[in-house]
């Protein structure tokens, strides 16, 4: 990670993720599991989005997954601290769900769609961390 | 109520656009809002006491309420850019069944003439509208440095190239395909041909999307009027039938979409289609929904002008623009006549416009059938509907 200071928004908490985001500060992965459907879900909801049951339970992720796609930013501040443009990402998950996180770690030129990523984290200012992804095995 | 029902029921019968080769208009809100009725009430030879539906993609009981209209049918439906395919949707059931006589629907948003008015600070950037519930955007999209709404749309547009091979030579072509009918519309705000090296050569915003990618930030206004085909009959213009309509959605936060490649369009466009007794072949002019350049390419792939993931190499050889097998965006498009932020009204404008054969220099010879496919959201909600001529109705 930069040395210089990450200046991300920092993710509100709705109340049915707080789990999710407690998990971040140990830097566990967590996600929903429907029982009945026996898929992840998310986003968190009091829901599965699939039959509407309640029946989920709070599972620890492998942090595998890979690059689904990405854009890269020009535009925004680098929410990772670094300067210039950085890598939007949406990440699929080795458990069958995608989220949107950044890539850090790996040139731009380098970043390919399907390409291997593991999950690594940014400290948040109140104690969770922020899920960013890197190239499976460390820095490319 | 059975598909059959809806052909060919109901006829748009009144339009009116306006947008300005300087991005910005001299009226705005409510006052913009009435002149457009007005306006498209005076093209199909109906009055303000004719009107007994109205849709508006805000609030319809706010809307009727300043017209002074207490409508019988009403529809305050917001998905975005398509909410005025869906507002026709909507309209052509009601009208067949009975629910209503007259409708109009309605848009106006003036972003460059709001920032002037307000003394050239910024607008209002993110967060939702008042009363549209939580965002879990906030949470789950936004701290990751989007850039909305073009960054959804860059997502893909990346998917799209990893997986099909999609240049940006090819996405580019639809911007240029599009300003090549600009050059005819004497309102559009950009007018000067462009060329696929203009567009790479454009500054980058969120790859692979440049700027000229990239839909405008313009003011613009629009209405329609929608009757029965049986009154649309002694009306002043020819009406614009109703042949088939279909929507689908199938998520919000383009992080939730199912398949970055692939849109609800493969649900509305052959619902839409199947009502109309038609095929892609038939299809003289389509005015689909270009926010971005991947957006239009990816309509060509859902409606099924060409196959999942031909939409590159469909687009390359020009076919889109004039003179071209699939005249696309005759009025310059999003990318290039104006882009108010819901577009999807401009969409429904032109294609009557080109049915009736009033287009002067951009007019498409023969235009019996269009389609309107109407994108809201972040390639979220998808409308099409098919209008055509009293020569398409049989």
């Amino acid at each position: 990670m930069s040395a210089e200071a990450p200046r991300r928004m920092e993710p509100p908490v709705s109340p049915v993720a707080e789990p999710f985001w407690a998990a971040t500060r140990e830097r566990r992965l967590v996600v929903q599991w429907c029982l009945d459907c026996d898929r992840p879900v998310f986003y968190p909801r009091d829901n599965c989005p699939l039959c509407l049951g309640t029946s989920l339970e709070w599972r620890d992720c492998t942090g595998e997954g890979s690059l689904y796609s990405f854009t890269v930013n020009h535009l925004s501040s680098n929410p990772t601290g670094g300067e210039g443009p950085f890598p939007v990402a949406i990440v699929e998950l080795a458990e069958g769900f995608r989220m949107m996180s950044n890539v850090v770690n790996c040139p731009l030129e380098e970043l390919r769609v399907d390409m291997a990523l593991s999950v690594a984290w940014e400290e948040l200012s109140d104690g969770r961390n922020y899920p960013v992804f890197e190239p499976r095995g460390g820095t490319a | 109520m059975s598909a059959t029902s809806i052909r060919g029921a109901s006829a748009i019968v009144g339009v009116a656009d306006d947008a300005s080769p300087t991005g910005q208009l001299e009226l705005s809100g409510r006052a913009l809002e009435a002149s457009m009725i007005e306006q498209a009430l005076s093209d199909a030879g109906l009055d303000i006491k004719d009107v007994d539906g109205v849709c508006h993609a805000g609030s319809s009981m706010q809307l009727a309420e300043y017209l002074g209209v207490h409508p019988r049918f009403t529809d305050s439906t917001m998905t975005g850019g398509s909410s005025f395919e869906v507002h026709v949707e909507h309209a052509a059931a009601a009208i067949a069944a009975g629910l209503a006589d007259v409708v109009i629907s309605v848009y106006a948003s003036t972003p460059r003439g709001d920032r002037a008015r307000a003394g050239g600070g910024g607008g209002r950037r993110g967060g939702p509208p008042p009363g549209m519930g939580p965002n879990p955007g906030l949470e789950w999209e936004m701290p990751a440095g989007i850039r909305l709404p073009m960054g959804a749309y860059a997502l893909a547009a990346t998917r799209h190239m990893a997986k099909y091979g999609t240049t940006a030579e090819q996405l580019a072509q639809v911007a240029v395909s599009t300003r090549e009918w600009a050059t005819m519309n004497p309102k559009a705000r950009y007018q000067d041909p462009i060329t696929i090296d203009d567009v790479l050569a454009s500054p980058m915003q969120t790859s692979p999307l440049h700027l000229l990618d990239c839909c405008l930030v313009t003011d613009g206004a629009g209405a329609f009027v929608m009757t029965s085909a049986e009154r649309a009959k002694s009306l002043a213009k020819s009406p614009a039938y109703v042949l088939g309509v279909g929507t689908c959605h199938d998520h919000s936060m383009i992080s939730q979409m199912p398949d970055l490649t692939t849109t609800a369009g493969m649900i509305s466009g052959p619902a839409a289609f199947s009502m109309a007794g038609i095929k892609a072949g038939d299809v003289d002019l389509l005015m689909g929904y270009d926010s971005f350049t991947i957006t239009a390419l990816l309509h060509l792939e859902d409606l099924g002008f060409c196959a999942k993931g031909e939409g590159g190499p469909f687009a390359e050889d020009g076919k889109l623009g004039p003179g071209g097998s699939l005249p696309m965006n005759t009025n310059g498009g999003g990318l290039s006549y104006t882009h108010p932020g819901m577009y999807g009204m401009f969409l429904l404008v032109e294609a009557v416009r080109q049915l009736r054969g009033e287009c002067a220099q951009r007019q498409v010879p023969g235009a019996e059938i269009a389609v309107a496919h109407g994108s809201g959201g972040v390639l979220s909600c998808m409308s099409t509907i098919v209008l055509g001529t009293e020569a398409a109705l049989s």
